[in-house]
């Protein structure tokens, strides 16, 4: 589904393809056999657009008839800054697709059923659940704005009928639950059908109210909010394998808390030197270790990967790992900090590797090699020599975040100009897209694309002088079994799908 | 001061679109796999760009610490990197270059370092100012915490509000204002007396309640950040 801001949304289905790259089971097949990754073969699945209002949206006929909840839209026709989205996940079966945006709304997309008369649809995500996550906050004790804007949003392994994601901004996480109701009570006796009071004098009969079926409806709740625990601005959440405890970091300290319990949570690595002028270091991301429940990993701005147990101590405050690649004194710069600071780190689906990105690279680890990564795979080196505009205009402290496919086989991550790469880790190839409207011509392969580094540039080779340091892709999301894949960019969330020929 | 193109604020996503220059490395002078030095006029041009990073970074309301933090070690790099060095070889630029150098480290570096670590020194201070518990911003759940170890998380540590205005001297000034010593017994004590019937206590003791109720509403505005920085009526500080 195309939705456009300022027009009727309709649904362009002109790059469609038949037939989704993966095996009937849904397990992925390897990115480089085939096709491979080097060889364009990923396709446009859908572009959609976070709705801004709700009088644009034209229910087409076929499509979901489910209501949207409103009352959290937006007035503008255009898309405003609130609209950016800040974080892309999928959950744990693929099936929905949650987006976060800067104005504290969280979308939740839901895959296209498949079905015998349509098949062709089945990839498609189309719009779930809307609802407001997060208000922007005023402290008035400090004088200071919370922003409410979607820092990250983490899938609870789905239990029962209702699905649960935790979605956080710089200072609160809070518990959704995302329910679907498909039937109502009707026949009551003391209210009318309209739900207003009914005299008692007028009930001559009683009557069993019974369940009728309505309109499917998915209402979002907050089931819970986790508050006040963290001075700093909350970088990452991370659901642990027990199912019953999750983190939240800040800058300066990672918390443990039950997702019961929420007056309380254990402070669980605390990196707050004594005096402030000391602090020369802070945490950049945390993630749980996706089998053991007592392991979780945290990266920091100098570029190390602390591997903690939490059966050690209560407080984390030695590692049991210390992840860190000495630097090539060869490349040696005044930001080689600054390039060096972890902005994402994820452990790989088996448990067995984390990778981590860096300004400039993603790096593969083994949990059993703490001095240097077994993988490094360079992002955009062209960019090297830039380091000091980059730093001028900020761009140097984007945080690009990283995904592994459902196999661990491939790796992806963002860069500029609406440029994503992506990395196989058995062939060593790679492969640069593009999500961008303009070359998302119906019917089309994206085109992989290249950047030109000096010398002669070739007819489709972009030159780096070129690039769009605004049009950044820092949020990617990668299905868990299938080869599809969900790229942010600005206010717009490309779904791309490898495809067979 | 080089400052070619201007400086935007944190939340600001729209970049302009902007062409990249090739710049040259800085590269540390005594690595003996340097070529050559860099010309410190490079060298304090990227320090006179921290600078005036750093500055920015602390007007924020609430500053982002990762950036903070990287631009405060990238600063120390450069410093240490102009501070004299008896290996550099030997610069074909003429003396005013060492000067430069010299009365950019004089003028700024003391102030600088002064401020910087006054300044993280005082987020950590303002914790005994806010004794109040926060204020309840969502669904009505109380969240205070009471975690099962360290002091860490009882005692919140804030950033406070009034350092995004400030820079160097401003900031001890106010500080000096707002110290523990205006909450002791010389400051509540003659407000309490004030209310308990004393024939005696004539117009002394009112003036005094005066100022002292002077005080705290400045105090109090200043902690609600609505009153710009001033000098408070009062004996002086």
């Amino acid at each position: 589904m195309v939705l456009q801001p300022s027009e009727r949304y309709h649904r362009d289905w002109s790059h469609r393809r038949l037939g989704p790259w993966c095996s009937p089971t849904g397990s992925p097949a390897p990115l480089s056999c085939e096709t491979g990754c080097g060889e364009g073969s990923w396709i446009l699945v859908c572009r959609l657009l976070v709705p801004t209002q709700v009088s644009l949206l034209s229910m087409e006929e076929d499509i979901d008839t489910r209501k949207i909840n409103n009352s959290f839209l937006r007035d503008h026709s255009y898309a405003t800054e609130a609209d950016i989205i800040s974080t892309v996940e999928f959950n744990h079966t693929g099936e929905l697709l949650a987006t976060g945006d800067k104005g504290g709304r969280v979308v939740i997309f839901q895959r296209e059923q498949e079905s015998k008369n349509q098949v062709h649809r089945r990839g498609e995500y189309n719009v779930y659940s809307t609802f407001q996550s997060h208000e922007p906050e005023f402290d008035y004790l400090k004088s200071l704005e919370i922003e409410e804007k979607i820092n990250k949003i983490r899938w609870l392994p789905q239990q029962n009928a209702a699905y649960f994601l935790l979605s956080t901004n710089d200072k609160t996480v809070k518990l959704w639950k995302v329910s679907e109701r498909d039937k109502r009570p009707e026949g009551y006796n003391l209210k009318d059908e309209e739900g207003r009071l009914r005299d008692p004098a007028t009930i001559t009969t009683l009557r069993v109210p019974v369940l009728r079926p309505m309109d499917l409806m998915v209402e979002a709740t907050p089931r819970r909010v986790f508050a006040n625990a963290h001075t700093y601005h909350i970088n990452s959440i991370s659901v642990n394998s027990d199912y019953e405890t999750y983190m939240s970091a800040d800058d300066l300290r990672i918390n443990l808390w039950n997702f019961e319990i929420t007056n309380q949570s254990f402070n669980i690595v605390d990196i707050k030197p004594a005096n402030m002028e000391e602090l020369t270091e802070v945490i950049t991301a945390a993630e749980f270790h996706p089998h053991h429940c007592n392991s979780f990993v945290y990266s920091s701005s100098k570029g190390t990967i602390r591997l903690c147990d939490m059966r050690a101590s209560a407080l984390c405050d030695r590692h049991s790992k210390f992840f860190e690649e000495p630097e090539d004194p060869s490349n040696r710069s005044f930001f080689s900090e600054i390039i060096s600071s972890i902005s994402d780190v994820k452990f790989s689906h088996s448990g067995r590797y984390i990778m981590t990105r860096d300004y400039l690279t993603v790096k593969v680890w083994d949990l059993n090699m703490e001095n240097r990564p077994i993988e490094t795979y360079q992002v955009h080196d062209y960019l090297r020599s830039k380091l000091c505009s980059l730093y001028e205009n900020d761009c140097i402290f984007d945080k690009f975040e990283c995904v592994w496919n459902g196999s661990d086989s491939v790796i992806m991550t963002g860069s500029y100009n609406n440029f994503f790469r992506m990395f196989d880790r058995n062939t060593k190839r790679d492969v640069t897209l593009e999500a961008s409207r303009e070359n998302s011509k119906p019917r089309a392969i994206l085109k992989p694309r290249k950047v030109c580094v000096g010398g002669k540039r070739r007819k489709d080779e972009i030159s780096v002088d070129s690039l769009d340091f605004s049009k950044k892709i820092l949020h990617t999301a990668w299905h868990p079994s299938e080869n599809i894949i969900a790229v942010a960019a600005t206010n717009n969330l490309y779904i791309f799908q490898d495809k067979v020929n | 001061m080089m400052l070619s193109k201007g400086l935007k604020r944190k939340r600001e996503e729209e970049q302009e679109k902007e062409t990249l220059a090739v710049d040259t490395w800085w590269l540390d002078p005594s690595l003996p796999a340097v070529a050559q030095a860099p010309p410190p006029a490079t060298s304090s041009s990227l320090f006179d760009l921290s600078v005036l990073k750093l500055h920015h970074s602390l007007r924020q309301s609430e500053p982002d610490l990762r950036h903070l933090v990287l631009v405060v070690n990238t600063l120390r790099r450069v410093q240490a990197s102009m501070a004299p060095e008896p290996t550099l070889p030997p610069m074909p630029s003429p003396s005013a270059a060492p000067c430069v150098a010299d009365s950019l480290l004089a003028s700024s570096d003391a102030a600088l370092s002064a401020s910087m670590a006054s300044l993280l020194e005082d987020l950590s201070h303002i914790e005994g100012l806010s004794q109040a518990p926060q204020p309840l911003v969502d669904e009505g759940l109380p969240g205070r915490p009471a975690g099962g170890s360290p002091p860490s998380l009882g005692a919140l540590d804030l950033l406070g509000p009034a350092t995004g205005c400030l820079l160097d001297d401003e900031l001890e000034g106010l500080f000096e204002d707002i110290d523990t010593s205006m909450y002791d017994s010389e400051l509540w004590a003659p407000a309490s007396e004030a209310l308990k019937p004393g024939p005696e206590d004539g117009p002394g003791k009112e003036e005094a309640l005066e100022l002292d109720e002077a005080e705290l509403d400045y105090l109090l505005d200043v902690l609600v950040g609505t009153q710009a920085l001033e000098r408070p009526p009062g004996p002086g500080r």
